[in-house]
This record gives C-alpha cells, sequence and structure tokens, in this order.
C-alpha cells in the first residue's frame, strides 16, 4: 500500500504555525503574522490536494474498494492491553474528502482575511487562532480513534470560543462565544458519556474495529436494555448529542446564531463550512455502528435532521440580520445532511442517502463559505449588517453580485449547479425511505429558494440607501477567493461522489432520478417567483403578509421564543428551584465538611508539631521505637 | 578481566576514573584557576553520562557479588542525569570566594556517593549493598555540612551521620538474622530458600527501617527537615531527589529479588507505612514557611506515594516507580533550582518573600508554577501522568482502599502547593524580590527541568520503553 506517513505535516504545519504566531506574533509586523499564517496553510493545502489525488486516484483502492488506510500511529496513554489512546491518521474516503474541504475554505478565508481584517487590533492573534482551529479541524477528521476525535472536537470548540469572542470589548461578542461554548459543552458532556459506554462494551476505541463489521461494535448484541433499548443503541444516541450540539440541530441550535457576533470570515470558515458539520461527520464515521447496532438511533437522527432542516428554514424568512439568515440556513442545510444520514442504508446502491450527504456536505461547504464571504464583503462597504439598510448595490459591488447570485442558485439547487446534484440524490433517498420526511425536504426546498431570493434581492435590488459613503467593490485579497469558490460551487456538482465516497467504500451506479427532480426544480422556482413578485422592487405585500400572518410571523420572527424557553428553563426552574437549593447544600453542607476537615488536618498538624522538635536524640527514638513497633504489630497481631 | 567485563561495569569504572581525575587535577590546579575547574568538572560529568548510554552486555560478576541488566543500566543513566542537573544548579553556588578552595572537594564528595549508590543497585549480596550504603551515606553527610562556618550546615552535618549510623546499625542487625535463618547473603540464596519465620520477618523490618530512613519514610524521616534546611541547596536538591530515587530503585529491586516470598507480609507493611507517609508528610508541609523546608516534607509525601507502585510487586509497578522518579527528578529540580537561585541573589527563603514575585520575575514565578502543578499531580504536566501510573499500578492489584486514601492526600497536597503558586501570583508585596537576571548555567538547569516537566508526560515511547525494562515478581 503507497505510503502517506507524510500526511502528519497536515496536523504540524498549522500547529507550529499557531505557536509561532501565539507566541511571537506581537513582535511580528501584522502583515508577516498574517502571511505566514497564510503560507502554512498553502502548504496544507498542497499536501491535502496531493493526498487526495494519489488516495481517490488509485492509492487507496485495493480490490476495486476504498480501503482505510493507517497513515501514521503512535500510542500515547496505555489503559488495558485492548483499551489505548493512540494519536494517529486514518485516510479513508470521508476524511480526505475532509481535507480537501477544510483546507480549501481555510485557505480561502486565509486569503479574505489579509484585506476583511486589514487594520484590525490582534490581527496576529487572529491568525494564530485560525491556525490552532486548522490544526484542531484536520486532527478530528483524521482521528483514528474515537478518544482522538473527542480531544480534537474539544480543542475545536475552544478554537470557536476564542474566535467569536475575538473582539472581546464588545459585550455581545463575549456572550455569544460563552453561550456557544456552553452549549456545546454540555452536548459535549454526553458525546463523553456515549463514548465510556461504548468503550465499556466493545473495549475499544478504535474506529476501524468499530466499524469493522465482523467486530465487537456489530455482531454484539447491544448489551442489556435499558428504557427498552439497548445500551449499544443509548451509547450511540449520547454519541449524536454532541454531534447534534456542534452541528446546531434543534434543540441545541440556539448558539448558533450568536456566534456570527465573530468576524464574517470566522463564520465563513467555522460557523458555515468546516466545524458544524463535525457532526454530519461523526454520524458518518460512526455509520456501520449505526446502521447495524442502533437502527433507533439513525430514526431519531432522521427526525432530528428534518425537523431542524424545517423549522430553522421557517426562521431564515424572517430575519433581517443578513448573517443571520445565513445562520437559520445553515442549520437548515445541516439538518438536510444529517437528515440524509438518517435515511440511508448500507452498501452499494442502498447507501444512496450516506453518499449523497458527504456530496451535500461538500457542495454545502463550497456555496456556504462563498456566501458568508460575499455577506462580509457587503458589509464591510456599507458597515451595516442589516438588509433593511441596504438596496441597490449590484451597481456598486459588481464581483459580489454575481457570485452572491451564484451560490443563491446553487442552494436554491438549480440545475445544473452543485447543489442540485447533491439535492436530489438527498430527496431520491429519502423518497425510497419515507413519504412524510420526504414531503417535509421538498416544502424545505422551497422555502430555502424563497429567503435565498429574498435576501439576494433585499441587498443588490432595489433603490440606494443612504450610505456614509459610496459603497465600493472589496479589493482583490477578497474577491479573488469569492471567484474561486464561486468556481468551485458551479462544478463540484460534476464530481463522481458515487464512485468515490460510498458508505462501503464500494463504488455504484446512480442517475439523476427526473421524477423527484423535476418537481424540486419547480418548487424552487416558485420558491424564487415569489421572491421576485414580494421583494425584486420595493412594495408593500410583505408587510401587508406579515400583518395579515401577525402571530405565526411573530413567532418566527422571535425565533419560536426557543431561547426565551431556555432561559425560563435555566433562570426560573434551573436556577431557583434546583441550583439554590443545591448552592445552600454546598455552602452548607459541603464546604462545612470540608472546612470540618481542613480544621481536623490544622489541629492535628499543631497537634503532632512536637515530633519534630530538632532534638536528635527525640529522632533516635521514635525510630527505634517505630522498627520494634511494626515488629511487635506484624509479628503477633497480623500474623 | 575480558572487555565486556569492563563495560559490564562502566558506570562505576567510570566515575572512580572522573573521581581520581578531579583527585589529581586538584594537585596541578593553581589558586586562580580553582574556579574555573567547575565547568570542567560538569563537563567531565557529561562524559561520564554520555558513557553510561553506551550499549553494554548483561551479566554478574565477582562471583554474583555484583549483577548488571538492562533495568540497573537504566536506573543508573537516570541517576546520572538528575546528577548532572544538580552539579549544572550548583554552578554558581561553588562560585563564591568562600567555596572556591573547596570546588574539587565538592566534586569528589558528591561522585563517591553516587558510585556508593551505584554499588546498591548492581549488589547481589548483602555485604556489597552495605558497604554501597555506606559510601553513599558517609560522604553526604560531609556535604551538608559544607558550609561549615555556618551553625545550621554544620548542624545538618552532624544530624545525618548520627541518624544514619543509628539506622546503619538498625539494618545489619536485621541483616544478621537474615543469615542466621538463611545462612547466605546472597540475593538469589534467600530467594531460593523460603523463610516465613518470626525471625525472617523480624529481620526484614529492620532491614526495611534501614531502607525507610534512605527514603524518608515515616517513622524513619525526622531528620529530613532538619538537614535539608541546614545543607547547601544544591545538596538538599541531591538528598531529595537523586538519594531517594536510588533508595527507591534499590528498594524495588530486593523486595522483587530478594524477597518474593514474603510477599503477603511486605505488602502489610508498605500499606501502613505508605498511609502514614503521605498523610503526615502532608500535614507538616502544610505549616512550612521555609521553603526547604516545605519542600522536604514535600519529598517525604513524595515518598509515600512512590510505595503505590512498590505494594503491587507487578511490572506494572516497577515500570511506574521508575517512570515517576524520572519526573519526579525534573520536578523537584526544577523547584529547588528556583529557590536555589533565589537564595543565590537575596539570600531569602521564607514563601512570603516570594509574595508578588512574578509581577518582578514573571520567567522564575511561571517556572515554579510547572514544578508546583506536576508535584501536585495537575494535567497536563509529568506529574499528573506520573501519579495517574502509580494509582493504576496499585488499584490494578486490588489495593483500592490505599488508593483512596491516597487520592485525598493528593487534595491536601494541592492546597499547599497551590500557597507557593498564590503567594507568586495573587499575594502583594511591600518590598518584593527585585527583578535579577539569572545566568547561564542557571538557566541551563531549569530548561533542561522544564523540557522534562512538559516532554516525558508526552512522550508515551519513554513509557513503553521503561515498561520493557522492567519486571515484576
Amino acid at each position: 500500500m503507497a505510503d502517506f506517513g507524510y500526511t502528519v505535516w497536515i496536523l504540524i504545519v498549522p500547529f507550529v504555525t499557531f505557536i509561532v504566531l501565539g507566541l511571537f506574533g506581537m513582535k511580528l509586523k501584522a502583515r508577516i503574522s498574517g502571511l505566514t499564517g497564510t503560507l502554512g496553510l498553502a502548504i496544507v493545502t498542497v499536501l491535502s490536494y496531493a493526498t487526495a489525488f494519489r488516495y481517490f486516484l488509485g492509492a487507496g483502492l485495493a480490490d476495486g474498494i476504498y480501503q482505510k488506510i493507517i497513515a501514521f500511529n503512535s500510542t500515547w496513554l496505555t489503559l488495558t492491553d485492548r483499551l489505548h489512546i493512540d494519536m494517529g491518521v486514518l485516510l479513508d474516503p470521508i476524511s480526505v474528502m475532509m481535507l480537501v474541504v477544510i483546507s480549501t475554505v481555510s485557505f480561502m478565508v486565509h486569503i479574505y482575511s489579509l484585506g476583511y481584517m486589514k487594520g484590525e487590533k490582534g490581527f496576529e492573534r487572529y491568525y494564530s487562532f485560525l491556525s490552532l482551529f486548522t490544526f484542531s479541524m484536520m486532527g478530528l477528521v483524521v482521528a483514528t480513534n474515537i478518544f482522538q476525535m473527542y480531544i480534537f472536537w474539544e480543542l475545536v470548540g475552544i478554537s470557536s470560543y476564542l474566535l467569536i469572542g475575538f473582539y472581546y470589548s464588545r459585550p455581545s461578542a463575549v456572550a455569544a462565544s460563552k453561550k456557544a461554548f456552553i452549549v456545546t459543552r454540555f452536548a459535549d458532556m454526553g458525546f463523553l458519556i456515549g463514548i465510556l459506554i461504548l468503550s465499556f462494551t466493545t473495549k475499544t476505541f478504535d474506529f476501524v474495529t468499530l466499524t469493522d463489521l465482523n467486530g465487537p461494535a456489530i455482531t454484539s448484541t447491544g448489551g442489556a436494555v435499558f428504557l427498552g433499548m439497548s445500551v449499544m443503541t443509548w451509547s450511540m444516541i449520547l454519541i449524536f448529542v454532541g454531534g447534534a450540539g456542534k452541528s446546531a440541530m434543534f434543540p441545541l441550535h440556539i448558539w448558533l446564531p450568536d456566534a456570527m457576533e465573530g468576524p464574517t470570515p470566522v463564520s465563513a470558515l467555522i460557523h458555515a463550512a468546516t466545524m458544524v458539520v463535525a457532526g454530519v461527520y461523526l454520524v458518518a464515521r460512526m455509520f456501520p455502528v449505526y446502521y447495524f447496532a442502533a437502527p433507533e438511533a439513525l430514526q431519531i437522527i432522521a427526525w432530528v435532521g428534518a425537523f431542524s432542516s424545517l423549522f430553522a428554514a421557517v426562521i431564515a424568512t424572517t430575519q433581517t440580520d443578513i448573517k443571520r439568515v445565513l445562520a437559520y440556513s445553515t442549520i437548515s442545510q445541516i439538518g438536510y445532511m444529517i437528515f440524509s444520514l438518517g435515511v440511508s442504508g448500507y452498501g452499494g446502491p442502498e447507501g444512496l442517502g450516506f453518499m449523497a450527504s458527504n456530496w451535500h456536505l461538500f457542495n454545502h461547504a463550497m456555496f456556504k463559505a462563498l456566501l458568508f464571504l460575499g455577506a462580509g464583503s457587503v458589509i464591510h462597504a456599507v458597515h451595516s449588517n442589516y438588509m433593511t439598510e441596504m438596496g441597490g448595490l449590484r451597481k456598486h459591488l459588481p464581483i459580489t453580485n454575481i457570485t452572491f447570485l451564484i451560490a443563491c442558485l446553487t442552494i436554491a439547487g438549480l440545475f445544473p449547479l452543485s447543489g442540485f446534484f447533491s439535492k436530489d440524490e438527498i430527496l431520491t433517498a429519502a423518497f425510497h425511505h419515507d413519504k412524510v420526511l420526504f414531503a417535509i425536504e421538498y416544502l424545505v426546498a422551497g422555502l430555502t429558494a424563497f429567503y435565498m431570493f429574498r435576501l439576494y434581492f433585499s441587498i443588490f435590488h432595489g433603490h440606494d440607501r443612504q450610505y456614509d459613503h459610496t459603497p465600493h467593490e472589496s479589493p482583490a485579497t477578497m474577491t479573488v477567493p469569492l471567484i474561486i469558490l464561486a468556481i468551485g460551487s458551479v462544478f463540484s456538482g460534476l464530481l463522481p461522489f458515487n464512485r468515490l465516497v460510498t458508505s462501503d467504500g464500494a463504488p455504484f451506479e446512480s442517475h439523476i432520478e427526473w421524477s423527484v427532480a423535476g418537481p424540486s426544480l419547480i418548487i424552487a422556482l416558485t420558491g424564487i417567483a415569489i421572491a421576485w413578485v414580494m421583494y425584486r422592487k420595493e412594495n408593500t405585500l410583505p408587510d401587508r403578509l406579515a400583518s395579515t400572518f401577525k402571530h405565526s410571523y411573530k413567532w418566527a420572527y422571535n425565533k419560536f421564543y426557543i431561547d426565551e424557553l431556555y432561559l425560563f428553563i435555566t433562570k426560573k426552574i434551573i436556577f431557583r428551584r434546583i441550583s439554590q437549593p443545591v448552592a445552600w447544600f454546598d455552602r452548607h453542607i459541603v464546604d462545612g465538611t470540608m472546612n470540618g476537615i481542613a480544621w481536623v488536618t490544622q489541629t492535628v498538624s499543631n497537634r503532632i508539631k512536637g515530633l519534630q522538635s530538632g532534638q536528635l536524640q527525640q529522632y533516635g527514638f521514635v525510630f527505634v521505637t517505630g522498627a520494634v513497633a511494626l515488629v511487635l504489630f506484624f509479628i503477633y497481631l497480623i500474623k | 578481566m575480558s572487555l565486556d567485563n569492563f563495560l559490564m561495569m562502566r558506570h562505576e569504572l567510570v566515575l572512580t576514573l572522573a573521581f581520581l581525575i578531579i583527585l589529581v587535577a586538584e594537585v596541578f590546579t593553581g589558586e586562580k584557576k580553582k574556579e574555573k575547574f567547575r565547568g570542567f568538572a560538569v563537563v567531565l560529568f557529561a562524559v561520564v553520562t554520555a558513557i553510561g548510554m553506551l550499549p553494554a552486555p548483561e551479566g554478574t560478576l565477582f562471583g554474583g557479588m555484583y549483577q548488571a541488566g538492562r533495568t540497573t543500566t537504566l536506573m543508573k543513566n537516570i541517576l546520572n542525569i538528575g546528577t548532572l542537573i544538580v552539579l549544572i544548579q550548583s554552578f554558581t553556588w561553588l562560585g563564591r570566594p568562600e567555596n572556591r578552595d573547596r570546588i574539587h572537594e565538592y566534586f569528589m564528595l558528591l561522585i563517591s556517593t553516587l558510585l556508593g549508590m551505584y554499588f546498591m543497585i548492581s549488589a547481589g549480596h548483602f555485604l556489597m549493598f552495605y558497604i554501597g550504603i555506606e559510601l553513599a551515606t558517609i560522604p553526604l553527610a560531609a556535604l551538608a555540612a559544607f558550609e561549615r562556618y555556618k551553625n545550621r550546615s554544620a548542624e545538618a552535618g552532624i544530624k545525618l551521620i548520627l541518624s544514619s549510623s543509628l539506622s546503619s546499625g538498625i539494618l545489619l542487625y536485621g541483616l544478621s538474622m537474615i543469615y542466621g535463618t538463611v545462612g547466605s547473603l546472597y540475593f538469589a540464596d534467600i530467594a531460593a530458600r523460603p523463610s516465613t519465620a518470626a525471625l525472617t520477618i523480624l529481620g526484614f523490618i529492620f532491614f526495611f527501617s534501614g531502607m525507610g530512613f534512605k527514603m524518608s519514610l515515616v517513622p524513619f524521616h525526622l531528620w529530613t527537615a532538619d538537614v535539608y534546611e541546614g545543607a547547601p541547596v544544591s545538596i538538599a536538591a541531591y538528598l531529595s531527589v537523586i538519594s531517594k530515587g536510588a533508595a527507591a530503585f534499590i528498594f524495588i529491586i530486593i523486595l522483587y529479588n530478594v524477597f518474593p516470598v514474603i510477599i503477603d507480609t511486605w505488602q502489610k507493611v508498605i500499606w501502613v507505612i505508605a498511609v502514614m507517609t503521605i498523610t503526615i508528610g502532608n500535614l507538616f508541609a502544610l505549616r512550612q514557611k521555609n521553603m526547604k523546608r516545605f519542600l522536604a516534607f514535600s519529598s517525604i509525601a513524595q515518598a509515600g506515594f512512590f510505595l503505590l507502585g512498590f505494594i503491587g510487586g507487578s511490572k506494572l509497578g516497577m515500570t511506574t516507580v521508575i517512570y515517576y522518579a524520572l519526573i519526579y527528578i525534573f520536578t523537584n529540580l526544577a523547584a529547588f533550582g528556583i529557590v536555589s537561585i533565589i537564595a543565590e541573589k537575596t539570600g531569602k527563603e521564607s514563601m512570603d518573600d516570594y509574595d508578588g514575585l512574578y509581577r518582578t520575575n514573571p520567567k522564575l514565578s511561571l517556572t515554579m508554577m510547572l514544578a508546583m502543578f506536576s508535584l501536585a499531580g495537575i494535567p497536563p504536566v509529568a506529574g499528573f501522568f506520573g501519579k495517574f501510573f502509580l494509582f493504576a499500578a496499585a488499584a490494578e492489584k486490588g489495593f483500592y482502599v490505599l488508593v483512596a486514601i491516597a487520592v485525598l492526600n493528593t487534595i491536601v497536597a494541592l492546597y499547599y502547593y497551590l500557597l507557593v503558586v498564590k503567594a507568586m501570583f495573587i499575594n502583594k508585596s511591600e518590598n518584593p524580590i527585585t527583578y535579577f537576571k539569572s545566568d547561564f548555567m542557571s538557566k541551563l538547569g531549569l530548561a533542561i527541568c522544564i523540557a522534562g516537566i512538559v516532554v516525558t508526560g508526552f512522550a508515551s515511547g519513554l513509557f513503553e520503553m521503561i515498561r520493557n525494562l522492567s519486571y515484576g515478581i
């Protein structure tokens, strides 16, 4: 098998840039630190692409099936002979695909930020955090075992926290970073418990063993039954809770819209293209276990994904902050991917949903990063986040306008752009699985087209607002990444994913099913048409509609009051009913005990200080007495 | 003797050679060049350390009196590295005017003690072991009294020599009883003729008390704090790390090789002594204000933790003891190194003097913090992994209660280690220690320790290597 040992440098290079920029960035010129980070990323990108080409064009194939290759491995902590924590690099179709996604988007964001973040205070800090993020995300996707994945999972969480709170002098950014950290951390607790249960039942952390069709995880009967489901199923559900937290699935989605407080390129990288799909990746990574050993969990996954995609799409139609619209759209699209895994089978054409999910992940990374970077370019030009303060920008920002339009058409799923292909495969998979879920996703497709074009028309069409100064197109460092990503969005639909990324590694035949794709095209066009009528030129129709459906509009505008519900539950119920009594118990009983122990310790310490008198004869006495006492004790009492 | 035999004994032979070189060099070194001799001696010792790493055959010599294996080689190499750091750290102190004319003495005495420890580690016969223990102890008493013009130093010397003669006496008494029951002092003979008679147990416990003295286990520890406080800092560091580490190595070898038969007995003895040592060491450490006394009691408690690795009698146990000793060398030497630098520059040794140190000397404070975290066992520094594996080794053999007591004690220990961190980072002071620049050798010593603390925990290959060289009963 071909040697992929060099892939370990994909991790080492960003880590080194992180250390260098973190420790010495202050002493470097801002420009130099930015270029250092970008150069590091360029190396990572080259390595990732080289790996992808070699892997997919033969080196990864054996007997026509893509193999799981352990390119590098080192045992870190040995717990028992079978249970040990390793650090390594695992290459298989999905991890190699993720290498390409992460390095592409990250590289684009690095270049884009050179222009976008120019002159910001803490420029070098920004780039060191970006490197840390890239390192962590790469470590996550190439993890050889679930524990390594968990470690990098937390590192990704930390980098996300640091980057959301980048403008730490703004209270809203600090609050958002804390919210993101606490919510995902809360979900990660489920993940950790899931890992512990899983490793306890299967006695391994290793992905290759876990997903082995003859391995302990899949052949086991699932262990004891608890509340109607096997322990195995419970552990897989808990692991999915971790994934749902990172991927902002309902009801753990509340952190993602607030996370838009971070710099826009960060939103593009972390909160659209890479980190938030970690949950999808996790389910894909463990897919055989879900499919064979925990089918109930897979059912839950399908419903969570479907509901989140609908729920978020409805909210997205009412938001006015353009980054928030995109945030909800992200939740909705990730819902699609999660849903698609939930309805997938295993092996050959059965695994259509698996393939479609990964394909959509790939396409989504391209067009969503493009949308966010385009939004960043707009914000850069008009210094506002609100679409009510925008309009007519197509004249001022021609490149942004065209690339943004391409992205909107792609996400709406118009032929022959990439979104069309992956969405069609997802819908086909759903059609064969469950008609109710299929209907929901059809509706979401229409809603997606509607809110995306509502966004597009409000920003780029209509008449000019009163801008502080005439908006002008962004510099080349920002527009070039837009153009590259636009090309990616257009053409990534032509990649033969059915040959490359499949559930069992073997290629299968798939084709566009026009009976599904045709209606979905019509629905998308209808959505666009409605948006055209309502938002192309300014009119009173949207307001009239809003007042007609006053209550439902208000609910959706206020995001169905989920945030308020959380606040109510945490402040009124948890804090007052549970935390306060616990706090009392802690302060009086627990602290009291601890203070008591401390008091006893101090008192005993005071009492026995005479033992250390400085008198040598006494030392000798204690020595001999001690020895004799031990002798007597062991000869007469213990024996 | 063939070349192989020389190679087998290379640690001892090279040390003896170094001793002779320094002895002869003293005659030929002029008054003015004596200060420069320090550098030569440190380099000489670095060469000794390097030669120790060479591959060499295993086997026994002198009819079984001396034995060398891969495990003993590893232990000696670890001690060599530790001693090298001690020598680097004592460099500045040796340059003082009052010490200059005795630089040679310092190196010769230190090398003799190390030689004694090597003979103990490689002993195959209790007589050889006994000679080693005396060679390792008597020059140490002279070193403790090195600053003889100071009352405290002289007191430390006399206390060490008197306590150790008492402990030697009891140890010899124990050995005579073992000889009485078995009829031989060869390790192999004693292991081959099992006896669980009361006399053997009596002999074993007396032997144990002698080792307890070297490792400063409760109740044989009382000399420790007084000697550490009075002795020069580098000697206190040497006592707490090298001397103690060597004693732990020898003890575990003898327990595994000589007394496997009475394992039930010594497990119980160790259980009791471990609990007493950790608890009492902690209780005394809580109230110390002098940094050297504080580190003395902390090192007593740490010795108790070593016993957790002994108790199982397993391969993992020996691995963890060696691994923990290595970590402990780096960690404690970092702490002593800082105490030594500050004592050298300002003459201050009290914990109150460390108030506000972070504001004036941030780098020193951060290093000290790292050392304290490692001693307390906070992840991700090496001390955490060391303790983790020690607890794992004891838990593996079912000593859950002991592990629970030890874990509770780590909480108490955390409290007093954090007291130092709090003093440096949080407490404010009217007149803190002013900023000063350290010289190259002090920095080098600390840099090696920091690298050790950070890397040892993550270098899993190291643990695997030690594991491959260890053995169980």
